[in-house]
Order: structure tokens, then C-alpha cells, then sequence
């Protein structure tokens, strides 16, 4: 199991677009994806889940990645936090 | 459990049967203070004088009684023990009855920064509308991954992995009559430990759909007002898996499973999913069957007690065959 801290860097927020990679991203590993923020836990590889946690401009939300290739998924979804969905 | 405050109590959105009918009419600094316990206090005895084991984190309800107490003290020019009420953190004092703090009382209020809330209900009317929605607010939840919808009055949870057709099958639902509560998150409330009730996690977010090959779509706007509910008690709980033939699945349906959420069992009925086979008519009749069960009809039971009936019958004729042919 890999546990990281992401910081939300688009201006916007993760919305419609931004989720949606997540969840194509997510989808090309085997390994569950959860994010977590304060009280809400939702499955990474639904759109609409993503889209309730509400997360807004630098906020943080907890990874978990969790299966055979999880190092490589925790990565990959980093890296696209970092470049901010290419925003 | 993010912090509750004053205002959000002012400012939650209740139904009109347990509308708390709350203004505030002093003391608006106070209204960040933070409510940290379902538990209500009726401030008679610090008002004495008696201080001991004062529940000062709890809301303070002035009603009719402890109103005209405070009136006969104030005549008495003796406000200590409600200036020392003040100077305790209480999240609020509320006056219910529609009654009015003095003057002075107001005053003492806005110096200590405690809000002041009025309400036109009856103290005891009010105490039960604020320890009913206080215990929600308080409420244990989970957000799991699901859909939520409510077949002929049960309320169903459908999980399963993503993928296997959750959001498909209540779409289904939703055309043959069902409504949808929420679709791919749903927040479980653990109400008084005694029953579960489901919501969606975000109200403006309620009712929309992910549908693959279509996108997000908006079922209160395709469907009508009558397809969407916004919570529900959960009842039963399904679980979508894809079929695998070395498992054994229940072809009886005698033994009862259940799913635990927050310490609280529901009945759980194990679906496999292959092409071809119906599942939003399964789900109808597993909420058909547990409308039955909750009537007292319990049908694969019912179907074992006719069966061993008929076979005593018949074992009985068989004897009495044998018993023929051996004379």
C-alpha cells in the first residue's frame, strides 16, 4: 500500500476535466486508487466521486494506491497533480 | 468530524416538521462558537446559583420556566449566576416560547460574546427537534462507493467493483419506475445506533450520473422530479459481482447474509452479473421479497415448509402402498 499527501496546484480546482484524467490515468493499473479527504473516502477510478470531494485550489488530499502495480499508479497520478492536469 | 458552529446550526436546511425556527438576537460574535455534543442543557439550577457539574459545552434552552426566573432575579437586581452562565464557553442560549431577554440581559450577553437565539416553538417541542437533528449532525457516516436507489419503497444499496454495472442497472431502475438517491458515492448516516439512512455526499452534486460512452448526465432534469429522492433508510443491500462459475451461489436462498456498515447489519444479497441476465429485475424482486419478509413471508422458507409437507403426504401414501402390496 503507498500513502502520499497531493496538493491541488490548478487555480480551478479538480473538476469535471482534471477527474476525468484521473480516473483514465487510474484505469491503465491494476491496483485500487482511493483519495481521501477530511472525512470522505471515495473509490479514484469514479468520476463523480472525485468530483464530490470538492477539492478546490491547494488543498490537500490523502492517496492510497493499493494492488500489484501501485507504485507505478501513485506515481503516475503524482505527477499529474504536479503538472496541475496540464492547465 | 468537521467543526459544527452556531451559524450552521442557524443556517441548516430542515423540513418544516422539525424546523427549528431559529433567530439570532444577540451576541453575533458568539456565533463561531462551536457545538461539540448532541446533549441539551436546561440552565434551572446554574441559574440557582448551582454551579456543579454544569454542562457548559452543551446549548442552554431558556424555556418558559427559566424565563420567568431570570425576570424575578432581574427584579432582585441579582444577574450574577446569569453573568457567570456567560462567562462559561457555551455554544449559545436559546429562548424558546417566542419570550425575550431583558435589556439588561442582552447586554450582558453582547459584553461575553455568547449569542442569544429565539425561537417562537414550545421549549419541549423545540428540545425534541434539536436532539433529533443534534444526533444527525453527530452522527457517525461513512462515504462508500455505490449506488443508492429506492425500489418499491426499500431502500437498495447496490456496490461491486467499478466497472461491473452498477450505474447501468439503476439506470434501468430509474426508467422502470424507481428513483435514484445518489449514484457512485453515498453517505451512510448511523442514526441513534438503530438505522442507516443514505444520502448523497454533496446536494448540488445529487442525482447526476456518470454513464459511460455518455458522460455525466442530470436524472432530475431527464426523468422528472418523481425519479430522484434525496435520502432514504437503507434496507438491503446488493452486491454486483462478476459471475464466476467455481463460486456457489445461493440457489435457495434459505440462509440470510448481511453487510455491516457503522455496526449496523442490513440484509445482503450476493447478484452475479453475466451478459444476458436481468439484474434490475433481480433487484426488483429482492426488494419485493424483502417487503414479503418484512410482512412475515418468508418465501423460501414457506416453499421448504410446503415441500416437507407434501413429502410426509406422500411417504405416508407410500406406506400405505407397501403395506398393501406385502398383505
Amino acid at each position: 500500500m503507498v500513502t502520499r499527501e497531493l496538493k491541488v496546484y490548478n487555480r480551478a480546482g479538480i473538476h469535471a476535466r482534471p477527474a476525468a484524467s484521473i480516473v483514465k490515468t487510474a484505469n491503465k493499473y491494476q491496483s485500487e486508487l482511493y483519495l481521501e479527504k477530511e472525512s470522505m473516502k471515495i473509490n479514484g477510478k469514479s468520476i463523480m466521486g472525485i468530483i464530490t470531494l470538492g477539492a478546490t485550489h491547494q488543498s490537500t488530499i490523502t492517496m492510497i494506491c493499493e494492488g500489484p502495480d501501485e507504485q507505478q499508479m501513485a506515481d503516475a497520478i503524482q505527477t499529474l497533480f504536479e503538472n496541475r492536469f496540464e492547465e | 468530524m468537521p467543526d459544527f458552529t452556531v451559524l450552521e446550526l442557524l443556517d441548516l436546511d430542515l423540513k418544516q416538521h422539525n424546523h427549528l425556527q431559529l433567530s439570532c438576537i444577540a451576541g453575533r460574535t458568539g456565533l463561531s462558537r462551536k457545538i461539540t455534543t448532541s446533549k441539551i442543557s436546561r440552565p434551572g439550577l446554574p441559574l440557582s446559583g448551582f454551579f456543579d457539574e454544569f454542562s457548559n459545552n452543551s446549548i442552554q434552552v431558556f424555556g418558559r420556566g427559566e424565563q420567568v426566573y431570570l425576570d424575578k432575579l432581574e427584579s432582585e437586581q441579582n444577574l450574577a449566576s446569569i453573568e457567570r452562565l456567560f462567562s462559561y464557553d457555551i455554544p449559545c442560549c436559546v429562548f424558546c416560547d417566542g419570550g425575550n431577554p431583558s435589556d439588561r440581559v442582552i447586554e450582558l450577553a453582547e459584553e461575553s460574546g455568547t449569542s442569544i437565539l429565539k425561537t417562537d416553538l414550545l421549549s419541549s417541542d423545540f428540545s425534541r427537534r434539536l436532539y433529533q437533528t443534534l444526533d444527525e449532525v453527530f452522527a457517525p457516516t461513512q462515504t462508500i462507493h455505490g449506488v443508492f436507489v429506492e425500489v418499491y419503497g426499500i431502500g437498495v444499496l447496490i456496490t461491486g467493483e467499478s466497472g461491473v454495472g452498477k450505474s447501468e442497472t439503476a439506470l434501468e431502475l430509474i426508467e422502470r419506475g424507481h428513483r435514484l438517491i445518489s449514484d457512485d458515492t453515498v453517505k451512510l448516516r448511523n442514526i441513534s445506533d438503530n438505522y442507516l439512512i443514505g444520502m448523497g455526499e454533496n446536494p448540488l452534486l445529487a442525482h447526476h450520473m456518470e454513464i459511460r460512452g455518455l458522460g455525466i448526465i442530470n436524472l432530475a432534469n431527464l426523468y422528472g422530479v418523481g425519479a430522484i429522492r434525496d435520502r432514504k433508510q437503507v434496507q438491503l443491500s446488493i452486491h454486483l459481482e462478476p459471475w464466476d462459475s467455481q463460486k456457489n451461489y445461493d440457489r435457495v436462498g434459505e440462509a440470510t447474509m448481511e453487510d455491516t456498515y457503522l455496526g449496523i447489519s442490513i440484509p445482503k444479497v450476493v447478484i452475479p452479473v453475466k451478459p444476458g441476465r436481468n439484474i434490475p429485475v433481480i433487484i426488483e424482486t429482492a426488494a419485493r421479497n424483502e417487503r414479503l419478509k418484512k410482512l412475515g413471508y418468508y418465501s423460501a422458507k414457506e416453499f421448504d415448509q410446503s415441500v416437507l409437507k407434501w413429502l410426509e403426504s406422500e411417504s405416508a401414501r407410500k406406506m400405505y402402498y407397501i403395506n398393501e402390496e406385502t398383505l
